[in-house]
């Protein structure tokens, strides 16, 4: 099945779900409103004509610069069966996304889900273990957004060297910022 | 011991006058002390041999650096063990931390005490020989269990009771295989399992019965393999699972404690499966045990465990590892089934006179497999050397050169 | 969440709610048969595992968000770290990613360079990865005999573009460095002691060993559906039977037109999809790779020398617009997903990298396994923790 006749079936199935679609040859991709991704992935990869059984890979994206300021979550499928492929977007808003999971469709989406919540802030409703993946279970922020800045501390140790640190080395001081350079207190403690 | 009294009765002639429990503590000390040191130095021969046979084995040339040919390496590796910190982690038991390793040697060298070098060379001859050595040897399982208790490490626990279950399992046909050449001889004691074997390569134990004997002697190699924690084996310091097994946590003196224990425990091994079946220290052919003055006893003991120890560093470097059920399994529903059936197969045999030492064409089956066997292993390596000049030759290369990328030649 | 036990370790599960059989053991993050830095919990009932939690990120280096700020060439570099031991599959796929976007056609020349260079890199990585996996299980050799191949093959490689791992040879548009004089004759003389010596030593040796394969033929046995539903791809998916390369069915850089079987595991030990399946369809990979570079080497020598820049773009500037595109790297399928907004720098570059899917199905396939059958897992989904955290 091509782009078109894969779209043709989504929109015959869910209606005005699907919101909208590109279909030119290199990319082609349907968007699908949020709350409905669950019941349309599983429509995927259920029906015997698509047999969307695979999901190559689940992305996130952030265009805070677009009209409205969104964030797209990006399900790229393909079948084995078939040897076709297709994607689905959704747009999410960039404050407090939630989009409910398809792990139970595909297994893979647990751990593609757990990066983008770590990456990216969006939260994956009824997902399973929505814990962070890549990063410290201690990081605070997502990163991969386009407002992200880098922290100052993280634990107690300088991220980035300072205007203030290069001035001081400059004057001769010797400074540091990796972990070697701020010795901590000795926390030794003996056991009684 | 009385050749020990002699000889110190002539460096001391005041020594006849000691009072006799000191005069016991020299005698039966002194032989005990030398076995010792000089067994004691083993270990320094047997990691610089592993190392090289595995780097033989794996197209490189092991240790080449430290003195000529890397024979200094171990010396090397023996003086900065010595100098490393013994680290104690934190809430180790640290009484059994120290005497786990101390155990382990305890039942890897006093085995020692009952090998004979010669017929009057052994430092005591116990009439209960080899149980006194498994009994001992399987001392160095408590030892291990205390190590990985010790240790307070949940990797070194698994270590630790995987061995135990390991050397345990395989004691039981360990020891029926012994009762094999045992029962053969009708003694317990080393020296006379020897000298039962005397006049020759066809008396060996290893040829009677034929061919059950040589079926026997596989069998209580596999044991000893697995006594030993040699490969396929080396669950219990299965290196990429474990780490190192029940003696991850050790390091420096320790270390090198647990290391000889284990490299000593091979050579008992070696040593005590060379008295049972190869012959002890008795020469393939009796004009071989004297050569002019010098008794060959030592030099043909040493040379068979040596060649068995060989065989252990070979398997070591080919096989993968067994899993622990399946290393449960081998032993006791393979090993466990065939050293039944042999102990009641020979049991039998010996009870009828006419088999009572071995089957009439035993003598003929001795000289032929064993001059077979050399001479497939010498053509074995006469191929391996000339398919190796041959490849250097075909690559325009020196004999071991680079590898041929650099050619700039189209 | 986490609850730290007195010597400060920190586990998920709570000790508290354990059943008393139960120990949680931890493996890494260093342990030597993880190949990487993989911390895998376990909870465990004596030797048999009743539960499996990997945690990766130890090796996190924030490459997508370095994408944004570098320019499409400059991500080469980066792109080669992510699978460093298979640096050739990264930049090709990245290559080809923005060469669709931006609609350049690179001459046969170059293609069947750097088909050359993959179907090297493929044979380099299977050594590794199968060599790596021996020594996991016990055998210590034949990794040496292997990673002496590897060797020749990575002189190769320094001979022509003067790295040994990270090459950053495949550039937008070309390759860095033509194929030096004397390339091919080396070539096919790797080949030949491969194919001869060490191949069919490699068979004996291990592969068909007893041991070796009573450990692993009944361990870790991944069904069909399972290993699509978790996009397992590559060796891991055609050992479970299901024949597709996307070298085949999509194929890329004039794939097409070379002669090479798809390798499946067909079960021969025990039941489809075992551990030894996964293993046996890398090690027979290697032969259909030589096959490929023979031809690739025949059809090079009949070809007149090219320009290996000829096409490459003084600045890659990409139309604006997405793709997503996958190519069949060692480990598996690795898609990029480029989101260009039509300047120097890519907006968005998500990477799908084959061993992150492949970790995922980790803690289904540990349920109920013995501890040394979790190492023998481990081993046999390849995985290579700088592509998993990237």
């Amino acid at each position: 099945m091509d782009a078109a006749a894969i779209h043709a079936a989504l929109v015959q199935r869910f209606g005005e779900r699907i919101t909208g679609a590109s279909l030119d040859a290199g990319s082609p991709f349907a968007i699908v409103a949020t709350d409905a991704i669950a019941e349309v992935a599983a429509f995927c990869k259920a029906d015997p004509a698509l047999a969307l059984d695979n999901l190559m890979c689940l992305s996130a994206v952030d265009y805070p610069k677009e009209t409205p300021p969104r964030m797209e979550v990006v399900y790229h499928l393909f079948s084995y069966r078939h040897l076709h492929s297709f994607a689905l977007k959704l747009h999410v808003p960039r404050e407090s996304p939630a989009v409910p999971t398809v792990e139970g469709v595909w297994g893979v989406a647990n751990w593609h889900e757990r990066e983008a919540w770590d990456l990216f802030g969006i939260v994956f409703t009824g997902h399973s273990d929505m814990r962070r993946i890549l990063l410290p279970d201690d990081w605070e922020g997502h990163p991969l957004r386009k407002d992200w800045q880098d922290p100052e501390y993280y634990n107690g140790l300088h991220v980035k060297p300072t205007p203030q640190m290069m001035e001081r080395a400059l004057a001769g001081e010797t400074i540091g910022v990796g972990p070697f350079d701020f010795t901590p207190d000795n926390k030794h403690v003996e056991e009684p | 011991m009385d050749a020990t009294y002699a000889y110190l009765v002539w460096l001391f002639p005041a020594a006849a006058q000691w009072p006799s429990w000191l005069v016991t503590l020299v005698i039966t000390a002194l032989p005990a002390l030398a076995c010792f040191s000089f067994m004691a130095l083993g270990p320094l021969v047997y990691v610089y041999a592993e190392r090289k046979v595995a780097g033989f084995m794996q197209d490189r040339l092991g240790p080449m650096r430290v003195g000529p040919y890397g024979l200094l390496q171990t010396v090397a590796d023996t003086v900065k063990l010595l100098f490393k910190e013994a680290i104690f982690p934190r809430k180790v038991d640290r009484k059994l931390f120290i005497i786990a390793p101390i155990l382990v040697n305890v039942g890897a060298f006093m085995p020692f005490v009952v090998i004979p070098w010669g017929a009057r060379l052994q430092p005591a001859d116990l009439n209960v020989g080899v149980f006194y050595v498994s009994a001992i040897a399987a001392l160095s399982t408590v030892g291990i269990i205390m190590a990985g208790w010790a240790s307070n490490n949940k990797y070194a626990l698994f270590g630790a009771m995987r061995s135990a279950a390991q050397i345990v399992s395989y004691e039981i046909p360990s020891l029926l295989l012994i009762l094999v050449p045992v029962m053969l001889v009708g003694s317990l004691s080393l020296l006379d399992l020897t000298q039962a074997q005397a006049g020759g390569l066809q008396n060996w134990l290893l040829f009677r019965y034929f061919p059950i004997m040589p079926v026997a002697f596989v069998c209580f190699f596999v044991t000893g393999l697995a006594e030993t924690n040699r490969a396929p084996f080396d669950i219990p310091e299965a290196e990429s699972e474990l780490v190192a097994g029940f003696h991850t946590e050790y390091s420096g003196f320790f270390f090198a404690m647990f290391f000889m224990a284990e490299y000593t425990e091979m050579f008992v091994f070696s040593a005590v499966a060379t008295v049972l079946f190869l012959g002890g220290y008795l020469a393939p052919h009796p004009a071989l045990q004297q050569i002019g003055p010098v008794a060959m006893g030592w030099f043909w003991l040493w040379f068979k465990a040596w060649f068995l120890m060989f065989v252990m560093m070979w398997l070591r470097w080919t096989l993968p590892r067994s899993r622990v059920d399946q290393l449960m399994y081998i032993a006791w529903k393979v090993l466990l089934p065939i050293a039944l059936v042999l102990v009641v197969l020979v049991g039998g045999l010996v009870l009828v006179p006419a088999t009572a030492n071995g089957f009439p064409w035993d003598r003929y089956v001795a000289w032929p497999l064993t001059l077979l066997l050399a001479g497939f292993l010498t053509l074995v390596m006469i191929r391996a050397l000339r398919w190796d000049k041959g490849r250097a030759r075909e690559l325009a290369l020196p004999a071991g050169g680079a590898a041929p990328a650099r050619q700039v030649v189209r | 969440m986490s609850a730290a036990s007195p010597t400060g370790f920190v586990s998920d599960w709570d000790q508290d709610g354990l059943d008393t059989d139960e120990m949680v053991v931890n493996m890494g993050p260093q342990h030597p048969a993880t190949h990487g830095v993989l911390r895998v919990e376990l909870r465990t009932d004596g030797e048999v595992v009743r539960a499996a939690r990997p945690h990766i990120g130890y090796l996190h280096r924030c490459f997508e968000k370095h994408c944004e700020n570098v320019d499409y060439p400059g991500v080469m570099p980066y792109a080669d770290r992510m699978d460093y031991c298979a640096a050739m599959g990264n930049t090709l796929g990245f290559a080809l990613t923005v060469e669709k976007l931006c609609s350049i056609e690179v001459s046969p020349y170059v293609q069947t360079v750097r088909v050359i260079m993959a179907e090297l890199q493929r044979i380099a990585s299977h050594t590794i990865a199968v060599g790596t996996y021996t020594m996991d299980i016990g055998a210590f050799t034949p990794f040496l005999h292997l990673i002496r191949d590897r060797e020749k093959i990575l002189d190769l490689f320094e001979w022509t573009c003067g790295a040994r791992l990270l090459y950053n040879y495949n550039w937008v548009g070309g390759v860095s460095h033509d194929l030096p004089d004397g390339f091919v004759r080396a070539t096919r003389d790797f080949l030949r002691e491969f194919e001869a010596v060490t191949f069919p030593e490699l068979l004996d040796l291990i592969i068909h060993n007893r041991i070796f394969v009573r450990r692993l033929s009944h361990v870790g046995v991944c069904s069909p559906e399972l290993a699509i539903s978790y996009d397992l791809t590559g060796p891991n998916l055609r050992g479970s039977g299901i024949a597709r390369d996307l070298r085949k069915d999509f194929p890329y850089s004039g794939y097409e037109s070379y002669d090479f079987d798809v390798c499946v595991g067909t079960g021969q030990y025990g039941p489809k999809g075992s551990c030894f399946d996964r293993n046996w369809v890398r090690v027979v990979e290697m032969r259909e790779s030589a096959k490929i570079l023979h031809q690739a080497l025949d059809r090079l020598e009949k070809m007149e020398k090219a320009d290996v820049h000829e096409k490459v773009p003084k600045r890659v500037k990409p139309p604006k617009g997405e793709i997503y595109f996958r190519s069949e790297a060692p480990r598996g399928q690795l898609g990029y997903y480029l989101v260009s907004d039509g300047n120097i720098n890519p907006y968005r570059l998500k990477v799908k990298s084959p061993c992150f899917t492949a970790m995922s199905v980790f803690h289904h396939l540990a349920k109920g396994m013995l501890i040394a059958d979790v190492i023998a897992l481990i081993g046999s989904l390849d995985i290579v923790l700088g592509e998993i955290d990237r």
